[in-house]
């Protein structure tokens, strides 16, 4: 069956030629991606990060905006090969979340 | 697996800048962040050159490698025999992807699109625009290449051959544009000035 992610040669409507400068938490999200792949780390495989992109239900793959589904990636990544536990992470979200800075 | 985007109560909306409060996925970046970097897996100077780095990757380079094939014919075949090298030569590295370029003539004309998701030359170009990423676009391009370049006000004749590059995690293609006429005698420097991010994407033409 025909994955949510292959959409190639689907009907769509007309591009949206609109373009934003992309937001400094893209960049990072990006920045990420880019070091934790680095030869050096090799924490991070792009199929790795496709892998868990393609993953998403279909409601939240159409929601969530590009570097949205990248972080998503990224941190499912991180738990996957246990770099992360669930629990640190849940505990950092939760202080990053009452703190509301990127600081 | 953990299922982090159900994790989440309720949407937010994007928040363009880091003033503002923060959005669920901006609080996971931070957070992962954090994290990585206290365990010593990089620094926060190491997120800031990375930021740096690709901020100095635009299709300026791109347009430096298409100049150079435009003037160079010894150059041009190296590109289209294998554009990493020819990438390299001009000392811009493609990391662990491949570079594929692709000439267009009179006869022929390519279009570049990633249907699975946004591969896309970023070593070369920096980072996609966000149509090359839509579903309008992924979806439509391989199948009515015509109707979506004519959306990018790129008419072609009938006679005109249009092929369809569908890029790959490791295959990423740039497209040679035709050098346009009239332009005979330009320095590589100026021509390089006509060389746009779309023409090497292949959803425009290159024009004096």
């Amino acid at each position: 069956m025909r994955q949510h992610h292959d959409m190639g040669g689907l009907p769509a409507g007309p591009v949206d030629r609109r373009e934003h400068d992309y937001a400094l938490w893209e960049k990072r999200v990006d920045a990420l991606m880019m070091l934790l792949s680095e030869p050096q780390r090799q924490l991070l495989r792009v199929d790795e990060l496709r892998r868990n992109i393609e993953a998403l239900p279909p409601d939240a793959y159409d929601s969530m905006s590009y570097y949205e589904r990248w972080i998503s990636a990224i941190a499912h990544t991180l738990l996957q090969r246990g770099v992360l536990t669930a629990d640190e992470l849940g505990r950092k979200l939760a202080e990053v979340e009452a703190r509301g800075t990127a600081g | 697996m953990t299922e982090i985007h159900h994790l989440h109560p309720h949407r937010h909306p994007a928040v363009p800048d880091d003033d503002g409060p923060l959005g669920y996925y901006q609080a996971l970046e931070v957070a992962v962040r954090e994290l990585l970097v206290e365990k010593g897996i990089f620094s926060g100077d190491d997120v800031r050159r990375a930021i740096e780095a690709m901020d100095a990757r635009t299709p300026a380079q791109g347009a430096r490698i298409v100049a150079r094939a435009w003037t160079n014919p010894a150059y041009k075949a190296r590109l289209l025999a294998d554009g990493t090298a020819a990438a390299r030569e001009l000392g811009i590295d493609t990391a662990a992807t491949r570079l594929i370029a692709v000439e267009n003539t009179r006869l022929l004309h390519n279009l570049v699109v990633c249907t699975l998701c946004s591969c896309y030359p970023r070593m070369v170009l920096g980072l996609p625009p966000d149509w090359y990423k839509s579903r309008a676009y992924r979806s439509r391009a391989v199948r009515e290449p015509r109707g979506v370049l004519r959306e990018f006000g790129t008419v072609l004749p009938e006679d005109v051959e249009v092929r369809v590059h569908d890029s790959t995690a490791d295959m990423r293609y740039l497209v040679l544009p035709e050098r346009p006429d009239g332009t005979e005698g330009w320095s590589e420097e100026r021509l390089a000035g006509l060389v746009t991010r779309d023409s090497m994407i292949g959803v425009t033409r290159c024009r004096l």
